[in-house]
C-alpha cells in the first residue's frame, strides 16, 4: 500500500458532449430526462433528438449513453441500424422518394432517375444550397396514388415529373425563416 | 351573386373531406379550404368534417354532402372544381359530371362487407361521441361483463387469424398469454406496415383510430395485460396525430386508464415510432425494438406469448387483427365466423395498389377472386394496357400470371399456388413490367432490410443479386446456382425475411422465363469473369 510512486492518469475519454454546441447539449439533456424513465427509452430519445436537430450529432452518442446507462457501442449500433437516423446534417427540406414495387408499376423508377438528376444528388446527398437532402424510402402506403414521395412530413401522391419539379422548386425557394 | 335564398334560413349543409393521408395526397386540404372559402363568399354556412377515406382512392379527394336522402359523392374534387360544384347546386345533391350519386350506391362500394371498416368513412375520428353514435364500445361494454377465458374463446370461435400475413390464430395466442403467470403483460399492437402495396392499417389508424384503442383494451381485459403499445413506423405521421389524439379523449372519458369504466381494470396505451426498418415487421424483432435496441429477429421459441417484450408474456398482433376484435365482441362470434370459407372466417380488408384504374380498398368476405378484384372493382390497369403480373402479399409474395387469376382470397388457396395472402396487398403490373428486374429487386431490398442475424438471408440476398445480374446477363447456367441459393434461403433463415424471398424471385423465374433469357450468352466468359460488370446488360459485353 504504502510506497508506489503516483502515476498520472492520461483521460482516454473526453468530457461528454464535446463536440456539441450548448443548444445541441441542452436539447440532448432535455431529451434524455424527460424519457428516459421510460422502459426502452432509447428510440424515444433518438426521435426526439433528430426531429429538433434534424440529426443525431456523432457527439451526441456518449452523452445519451451516459444517461441511458448504455455502452456506446449500443447506441451507435441502434443509430446505424435504422434507416431513419442520420448522424449528419440534413438540408432544409428532406424528400423520401418511394421505391416500392406499387410505385415502381407506375413510374417510380424513372421518377428516382429524374429526381437525382435535377437535384444533382443521389440518395443520402444534400443539394450544394442546402435546401434538400434525398432518400430513399421503402413504402409510404399510398400505393393507389402512386409515384409518391413525402415532403418532410408531407406526402404527395401522383407525382409527375412536373410535380416534382413544383415541389423542388418550392423547398429551394429562399425568404424562409428557419 | 345568385345566392340561394334557402340556404340562408336552412341548417348549415353538412359536408365530408376526408383528411386521409392519400386524399391529403392528392390535395384534400386545398379542396377543403376552397369550399370554406367559395361558402364564406357566398354568405353560405356549412359544416366541414374531416373524416377518414372510404377507400375509392382513385375518387380522392371525394367531397360528400349530406342530404335528405343520404350523403352524395362528388369526386375527384380539386379546388378548381370547387366554384362549379356551388353553382350545379351540389349543397342539394344535385347532378355534376362529377357527381356519383349516393355513396352507399356506388358501384366499388355497394358490394362491399365492411366489418372491421364499417366506420372508416363515415364517421369523424377525431369525435368520440361519433364512434359511440356508430356502435363504438359496444364490444368492450361487452367484454367488461365476461371473464377473460369467455372474451378468448369468443375470439376462438369467430375463427380470427392474424392479419398481418402469418395468419396464426388469433384465440390461440391470446390463450397462450391468458396461461401464462406473470406480474406484468402486454398487449403491442404491429403498426409497422411495411409491405408495398398495403396501406389498410393506415387507412383504419386514421379513419377509425378508436377501435383499434377498443380492441387493444379488450385484448388486455382477455389475458390480463395493462399496458399496450402501437408501434408505428415513422412513415404515417398521420396516423400518429390521429392516434394520440384518439388516445387523450379515451383517456379522458374513462375508456383507458387505471379504471376503464368503474371496473377497477386498467389499460394503458401510447405510441412508439419505428424507424425505417421492415424488418420490425417481424414481431420479435418488433419487440427488440421496443426494447430499444436494434432490430434484430429472435430465436423462437420462446414464443413472445410467454417471454415477448422485456420478457414478459405479450400479445403481439397486427392492426386490422386487433381492429376487427370489437365487432366480434359486439356482434358475437357466431356473426363473424358466418363471412368466410374454409379456415378463412370473417372478412379481409383488400388494397388495390400499383398500375391499376380504380385502385383502394376492398373489404370482403373470403372467397372473392383475384380476377373480381383486379377487373369488377379495379377497372383494369391504369395505363389501359394488359395485366401481366400481380404480386400479392407485399415484397415477399409471389407474382401470379394471369393463368392464376382465378384463385380465391383464401389463406390456404394461395398457398396452394405457391403464393401467399400476407396483409392483403395487391400490387397491378402491365405488360411493360420485366420481371428479371423485379426478380433483382427482391433479392436487393432483402439485402437492404436483412437484420443479418442469420446468415442465408444477410449473405444470401446479396450473392442473390449478383447471381441474377449474371442470369440476366446471359449466363444461363447461373439458373442453377439461383434456385439452389434459393432452397438455402427457403430452409436456412431465422424469419420470413430471408425465408420468403425466394417467392418473388423463383415465381418471377417459373411464370415468366422469358424474361430472363433477353440476353445472349457471352460465350467467350467464364461466369466468374463477369462479376464486376455483372450489372451492365450483355451488350456491353464484348462481342
Amino acid at each position: 500500500m504504502t510506497g508506489k510512486p503516483t502515476r498520472r492518469v492520461i483521460p482516454i475519454q473526453r468530457e461528454v458532449g464535446d463536440g456539441l454546441d450548448s443548444r445541441e447539449r441542452a436539447t440532448v439533456a432535455a431529451a434524455c430526462g424527460r424519457l428516459k424513465a421510460e422502459a426502452g427509452s432509447l428510440l424515444p430519445v433518438l426521435h426526439a433528438v433528430q426531429s429538433a436537430l434534424g440529426h443525431v450529432p456523432k457527439a451526441a452518442v456518449p452523452m445519451i449513453a451516459g444517461e441511458l446507462n448504455l455502452s456506446v457501442a449500443e447506441v451507435h449500433g441502434v443509430i446505424s441500424f435504422y434507416h431513419y437516423f442520420r448522424t449528419t446534417p440534413a438540408g432544409r427540406h428532406v424528400v423520401h422518394v418511394c421505391r416500392a414495387e406499387a410505385c415502381q408499376a407506375v413510374g417510380a423508377t424513372a421518377l428516382e432517375a429524374h429526381a437525382k438528376r435535377l437535384l444533382g444528388i443521389d440518395y443520402h446527398g444534400t443539394t450544394a444550397d442546402g435546401a434538400v437532402s434525398l432518400e430513399p424510402v421503402y413504402c409510404l402506403g399510398n400505393c393507389a396514388l402512386g409515384p409518391s414521395v413525402m415532403v418532410d412530413e408531407r406526402l404527395v401522391g401522383r407525382v409527375t415529373t412536373g410535380r416534382f419539379d413544383e415541389l423542388m422548386s418550392d423547398c429551394r425557394a429562399p425568404a424562409e425563416s428557419s | 351573386m345568385s345566392h340561394d335564398s334557402t340556404a340562408h334560413s336552412s341548417p348549415p349543409v353538412t359536408l365530408h373531406v376526408p383528411r386521409d393521408a392519400a386524399a391529403l395526397s392528392v390535395g384534400a386540404e386545398a379542396t377543403a379550404h376552397a369550399l370554406l372559402t367559395e361558402a364564406r363568399r357566398r354568405g353560405i354556412s356549412i359544416n366541414l368534417i374531416r373524416n377518414g377515406s372510404r377507400g375509392m382512392l382513385s375518387f380522392e379527394p371525394l367531397v360528400e354532402v349530406s342530404t335528405p336522402a343520404g350523403r352524395v359523392a362528388y369526386g375527384p374534387v380539386t379546388a378548381a372544381d370547387v366554384p362549379g360544384l356551388f353553382e350545379a347546386g351540389f349543397l342539394h345533391g344535385r347532378p355534376h359530371p362529377l357527381a356519383h350519386g349516393r355513396t352507399e350506391e356506388m358501384d366499388y362500394f355497394k358490394q362491399q362487407e365492411r366489418l372491421t371498416f364499417a366506420r372508416v368513412g363515415l364517421t369523424d375520428p377525431r369525435s368520440l361521441e361519433d364512434y359511440l353514435a356508430h356502435r363504438g364500445y359496444r364490444g368492450l361494454t361487452h367484454a367488461l361483463a365476461l371473464d377473460p377465458a369467455a372474451i378468448v374463446e369468443t375470439i376462438s370461435a369467430s375463427g380470427l387469424r392474424g392479419r398481418g400475413g402469418a395468419a396464426f390464430p388469433a384465440g390461440i395466442k391470446w390463450k397462450t398469454v391468458l396461461g401464462a403467470p406473470a406480474a406484468q403483460k402486454y398487449v403491442v399492437c404491429n403498426a409497422d406496415e411495411g409491405d408495398s402495396g398495403t396501406f389498410s392499417d393506415r387507412m383504419l389508424m386514421e379513419g377509425d383510430p378508436f377501435v383499434l384503442i377498443e380492441g387493444m383494451t379488450i385484448a388486455g381485459l382477455a389475458t390480463g395485460a395493462t399496458r399496450g403499445y402501437i408501434y408505428l413506423r415513422w412513415e404515417y405521421p398521420d396516423a400518429r396525430v390521429a392516434l394520440e389524439a384518439a388516445i387523450a379523449s379515451a383517456m379522458a372519458a374513462g375508456y383507458l386508464g387505471a379504471d376503464i369504466l368503474g371496473s377497477g381494470r386498467r389499460f394503458d396505451l401510447e405510441v412508439r415510432m419505428g424507424a425505417g426498418a421492415y424488418i420490425c415487421g417481424e414481431e420479435t424483432s418488433l419487440l427488440e425494438s421496443l426494447e430499444g435496441k436494434r432490430g434484430q429477429v429472435r430465436f423462437k421459441p420462446p414464443l413472445p406469448a410467454l417471454k415477448g417484450l422485456f420478457g414478459q408474456p405479450t400479445v403481439i398482433n397486427n392492426v386490422i387483427t386487433l381492429a376487427s376484435v370489437p365487432i366480434i365482441m359486439d356482434r358475437g362470434a357466431d356473426y363473424y365466423q358466418h363471412f368466410g370459407l374454409g379456415r378463412s372466417r370473417g372478412t379481409l380488408p383488400l388494397q388495390l395498389a400499383g398500375n391499376i384504374k380504380r385502385g383502394g380498398l376492398v373489404e370482403k368476405a373470403f372467397g372473392i377472386t383475384l380476377r373480381e378484384l383486379l377487373y369488377d372493382y379495379g377497372g383494369g390497369s391504369l395505363s389501359g394496357r394488359p395485366i401481366r403480373a400481380v404480386q400479392v402479399g407485399g415484397p415477399l409474395g409471389a407474382y401470379l400470371p394471369e393463368s392464376q387469376f382465378d384463385t380465391p382470397i383464401d389463406y390456404e388457396a394461395f398457398t396452394a399456388v405457391g403464393g401467399m395472402l400476407g396483409h392483403g396487398g395487391i400490387v397491378v403490373f402491365d405488360d411493360t413490367v420485366d420481371m428479371g428486374t423485379q426478380a433483382r429487386y427482391a433479392m436487393e431490398f432483402c439485402a437492404t432490410e436483412s437484420c443479418g442475424k442469420c446468415t442465408p438471408c444477410r449473405i444470401g440476398s446479396t450473392r442473390g443479386v449478383e447471381v441474377i445480374d449474371r442470369l440476366l446477363a446471359g449466363h444461363r447456367d447461373q439458373e442453377h446456382l439461383l434456385r439452389d441459393l434459393c432452397d438455402t434461403l427457403t430452409h436456412g433463415s431465422l424469419c420470413a425475411l430471408g425465408g420468403l424471398t425466394p417467392y418473388p424471385v423463383l415465381s418471377a423465374l417459373n411464370h415468366f422465363p422469358e424474361d430472363f433469357l433477353r440476353s445472349v450468352p457471352p460465350d467467350a466468359a467464364p461466369p466468374g469473369a463477369a462479376q464486376p460488370g455483372a450489372a451492365q446488360p450483355a451488350a456491353a459485353a464484348p462481342a
